[in-house]
């Protein structure tokens, strides 16, 4: 197995099961990711990350690969327009650990990226910004803007 | 937030992002290889930017590698710059309105 290609890790406070939450509730990642992402989270199932501005596109697609509610989620992660590629499929791991008093640490390993892929280019310039929001969403219940918003 | 201006007003850790920039999840033993440190002084530097959460490690067997976390610097950028922008935005918009409202 390759080494993971990024790491990212934000310390929130919130509950490992509001961080958990935050990620698989589409009702809240509307808020702070401009996208529903939609699965029942069992493993095996599909999960989307669709647009909640009106026009329900579907960005990324995948199939939730491990769910260890509220500690561990791995999805793979794909252009539903190459999700049928093996190349064009990456993975990306949810690690929720609680750190000291209230606060959780959120660690997003993705990995089984194409190297100088489009998506590559898309997640290392996205994940930070994502993760800002989740955090500032669950600590402030305000998220950070970043263009796109959900009409409702 | 202190940690990480701290641990970015170095010279030293901040060539080490440079070089976890260009190539992510190194073992000390790889970052070591470009520096002329000692693996001390290099393990000191790490666990600096370690606790500043600026870099975040993996264990992959026996080796341990390093990854640049840039959430925290985008977290400062999002405090000030992104702000700025949108109070100068606010400006304009109110400007806008006022030109607009004025030949009412």
């Amino acid at each position: 197995m390759n080494k993971p290609s990024y790491v990212y890790v934000t310390y929130i406070r919130a509950t490992a099961e509001k961080v958990w939450s935050a990620i698989t509730d589409r009702d809240i990642t509307q808020h702070y990711w401009a996208h529903w992402n939609v699965s029942d989270w069992t493993v095996g199932a599909k999960w989307d990350h669709q647009r909640c501005d009106g026009s329900n596109v579907v960005d990324i697609t995948g199939i939730v690969v491990e769910s260890v509610r509220p500690r561990r989620l791995v999805i793979s992660w794909a252009d539903p327009k190459e999700a049928a590629r093996p190349e064009k499929v990456s993975r990306v791991t949810f690690e929720i650990v609680p750190h000291a008093d209230d606060v959780t640490r959120l660690t997003v390993t993705h990995d089984e990226l194409e190297a100088g892929s489009g998506m590559e280019k898309g997640i290392t310039q996205g994940w930070p910004i994502v993760l800002a929001s989740l955090k500032s969403w669950l600590e402030t219940g305000k998220p950070v803007p970043f263009g796109a918003t959900c009409s409702n | 937030m202190d940690l990480v201006f701290k641990a970015l007003a170095d010279a030293t850790r901040r060539k080490l992002l440079d070089r976890l920039h260009a190539d992510n999840g190194q073992t000390l033993g790889a970052l070591c290889e470009h520096l002329a440190m000692t693996r001390q002084a290099v393990t000191k530097h790490l666990v600096l930017l370690e606790k500043a959460n600026l870099v975040a490690t993996v264990r992959r067997g026996r080796e341990k590698l390093h990854y640049l976390n840039p959430v925290p610097i985008h977290e400062i950028a999002e405090r000030w710059i992104n702000k700025f922008e949108r109070s100068r935005l606010d400006a304009l918009s109110a400007l806008k309105k006022g030109l607009e409202s004025g030949d009412e």
